[in-house]
């Protein structure tokens, strides 16, 4: 399935360096299935905000139809569990795609192979992006790994005030390959190769327990 | 123009070039643990696919083990379920499985170079971020998802593109009471925890070389939290030295050509690198986390910063940092009282970390402060039974510290180990995030055994070069 263009409203998570411990704390990573992660996605961070009197943007009515998740720097670091993804996959309607600044390279890699891209965008287009999807939470966000776009029209409410935008993405060649030609479940390929794999291990000396 | 240790390893394990331009790498070891591989398992029974090669893959169990009592079944039937799951899908697909009943288990990355199995010039990946630890004997070691877990066992190969390598040069030579974790944290402070993305990363200089295997197992462990995708130090006689004679160590009529393949692999004395940079080991404190990220760290000496420090980007996740660790400004972290004190885990759990902290505490007296709950964590159970033989146990537990069954315990707290409310912990372990240690509002202080040895004791954060006389030589 080929993963080129995806639609949908946008929830912004704003802050530097957010980690899988907290994406999803370590006590729910007791489980033997991915099932039911999704209601977990950020659940200590949503329990501090909200005693505190705030609510967190994955707890806002507002933004529970979002389908794309904004970023800022280094998102996903830490811990290389795939349930940080798996749950944020899970939540609402389900992330499909994530724009940010930078990511996490284990979490990048989870996310190819959930069939999530992970679009990188600039700091002052980011910024953009978030300054619309909040002032403008019906917003809909349409990402394009052919023109390599992320664009966004104005809800019909607010079409009068707000312009549409067009903010550049990248993604590196190999990831957005395999999302286009819908081959980012990379076991199906990397099985094709089986005999030049055998082959590859035969020549290392150290394969057979140096026999 | 000379080749990086990652380029060469990266060539030789490479089995094709993909249609999306990335590489298919073959691995030469897979770990496996409870908590990330069962999905992996599932979904090679629902394809209806074999494992390729799996005398190349093998599994303990870590992560939820309890350390207090580990007699079966646990009493968390949630944790009970992952060890019986692991040890079926071990079983059915005939995986290797060191296990508590044969003696054998431990931290993953414990027992990997404990047994022999962690050698140069080899590709690894585990379902952990903390694979990077095998790099240290100049293996490529990768962390990876459940996804990739799965396509290891079916194929034993990885997609993936290629790393930029920073070469790190840490000269000069360490004070005493600075080790290498402290090497680490310093590194990490000065490059920042996304310094690293994109990089591997090749440490190198005076104070790297002269480290014990198990002292570049601490520095390379922590890779991860500089942002870096793997580190690793070029294999020397060190290294030969510590694999030598272990239970997966090539055989002795076998040596000779291991060393040759072990030597081809080292980075060439003109290799080009994509970066360098270069610390000095003398200039280096004792360091303490004082934040909620692994490069929020300070000397002991120092006190915690001001956010005008950090450039405008930054600022908020400091002062979300001062919020959530209720620490401010100016403060000194020397003096800090803490609750729990905790030395183990995969950076800081293994026999020297134990023989450094005993060195310092025994026969001197020394109790941990009545308020501090103080765990003493061995890597792997043949750390403890070595532990037991050197009389380690009753050192500890005469200072006022439980001496524990080996597991991950209080690093990560997916066991009964865990904080409680807002408690501060000093930890050997490798993070410091908001809710790492098991209590959504608990608070983790990493440093060395030795800093934490001496914080249990005093009960505060404090320099452990004062409390236990450590002295310039």
């Amino acid at each position: 399935m080929k993963r080129t263009h995806i639609k949908g409203r946008a929830v912004s998570l704003r802050g530097n360096d957010i980690d899988t411990d907290r994406i999803i704390p370590a006590r729910y990573l007791r489980c033997v299935v991915f099932d039911g992660l999704g209601g977990h996605a950020f659940k200590d961070d949503r329990e501090q905000l909200r005693a505190k009197g705030r609510t967190h943007p994955f707890d806002h009515p507002d933004f529970a139809q979002a389908e794309i998740l904004l970023v800022n720097k280094n998102f996903g670091c830490g811990s290389s569990r795939e349930h940080a993804p798996q749950s944020i996959a899970r939540w609402g309607k389900g992330i499909k795609a994530i724009a940010g600044e930078s990511f996490a390279e284990i979490f990048f890699g989870n996310c190819v192979a959930l069939g999530i891209p992970c679009v990188t965008v600039s700091e002052a287009g980011i910024d953009e992006l978030m300054t619309a999807n909040e002032a403008d939470p019906a917003r809909e966000f349409a990402l394009d790994l052919e023109t390599m776009t992320l664009t966004c029209q104005p809800s019909a409410d607010a079409a009068e005030r707000a312009k549409p935008l067009a903010i550049k993405v990248s993604l590196p060649a190999g990831p957005r390959q395999q999302f286009i030609r819908g081959r980012w479940d990379s076991a199906a390929e990397l099985l094709d190769a089986k005999n030049e794999v055998a082959a590859a291990a035969a020549k290392l000396p150290y394969f057979s327990n140096w026999r | 123009m000379g080749k990086s240790l990652y380029e060469k390893v990266f060539e030789r394990h490479t089995v094709r070039r993909l249609p999306s331009g990335q590489y298919q790498l073959l691995m030469g070891l897979q770990l496996i643990h409870e908590v990330t591989s069962p999905q992996a398992f599932s979904m090679l029974r629902e394809r209806g696919w074999k494992v390729m090669f799996p005398g190349r893959n093998f599994a303990t169990v870590d992560h939820i083990i309890p350390t207090d009592n580990q007699a079966r079944p646990y009493a968390d039937a949630i944790a009970n379920e992952m060890l019986v799951t692991l040890e079926r899908n071990c079983a059915e697909f005939g995986i290797n499985y060191f296990g508590v009943a044969e003696g054998e288990q431990g931290v993953v990355h414990i027992i990997g170079p404990e047994k022999g199995l962690t050698q140069p010039g080899m590709t690894m990946c585990c379902g952990d971020s903390h694979t990077a630890t095998h790099g240290a004997f100049g293996a490529l070691a990768f962390g990876i998802g459940t996804s990739q877990v799965r396509d290891v066992l079916a194929t034993q190969t990885l997609a993936m593109g290629k790393l930029k390598v920073r070469r790190i040069e840490v000269n000069g030579r360490l004070r005493p009471g600075v080790y290498a974790k402290d090497v680490i944290l310093h590194i990490i402070q000065k490059l920042g925890v996304k310094g690293g993305v994109g990089y591997a990363y090749d440490y190198a200089g005076d104070v790297i070389e002269r480290m014990s295997m198990e002292e570049r197992m601490t520095v390379c462990n922590m890779s991860i939290e500089g942002g870096a995708r793997c580190g690793y130090v070029n294999p020397d006689s060190v290294t030969y030295n510590y694999i030598k004679g272990r239970e997966y160590a090539p055989p002795p009529g076998a040596w000779a050509s291991a060393i040759k393949y072990w030597e081809s692999v080292k980075s060439d004395p003109d290799a080009s690198y994509d970066d360098i940079v270069k610390f000095d080991g003398n200039e280096i404190e004792p360091i303490v986390t004082w934040g909620i990220t692994p490069g929020q760290s300070l000397s002991i000496n120092g006190v915690i910063p001001a956010a005008e420090q950090f450039p405008a980007s930054e600022r908020s996740n400091i002062e979300e940092a001062y919020e959530y660790m209720s620490f401010a400004p100016g403060q000194p972290i020397k003096g800090i009282n803490i609750d729990v004190a905790f030395i183990g885990s995969c950076t800081n759990g293994r026999i020297s970390d134990f023989e450094e902290v005993v060195k310092h505490i025994s026969g001197r007296g020394f109790k941990v402060s009545p308020h501090v709950t103080a765990l003493i964590v061995p890597g792997s159970m043949a750390v403890k039974e070595e532990m037991i033989r050197r009389g380690y146990d009753k050192i500890f537990r005469e200072a006022g510290f439980e001496f524990r069954e080996a597991g991950c315990s209080l690093c990560l707290a997916m066991n009964p180990d865990k904080l409680k409310g807002r408690q501060i912990s000093a930890s050997s372990s490798n993070r410091n995030f908001k809710g790492r240690q098991g209590s959504p509002a608990g608070r983790t202080l990493l440093m060395s055994p030795v800093m934490v040895a001496a914080a249990a004791i005093a009960g505060q954060v404090a320099d452990a070069r004062e409390l236990f006389g450590i002295k310039e030589n």
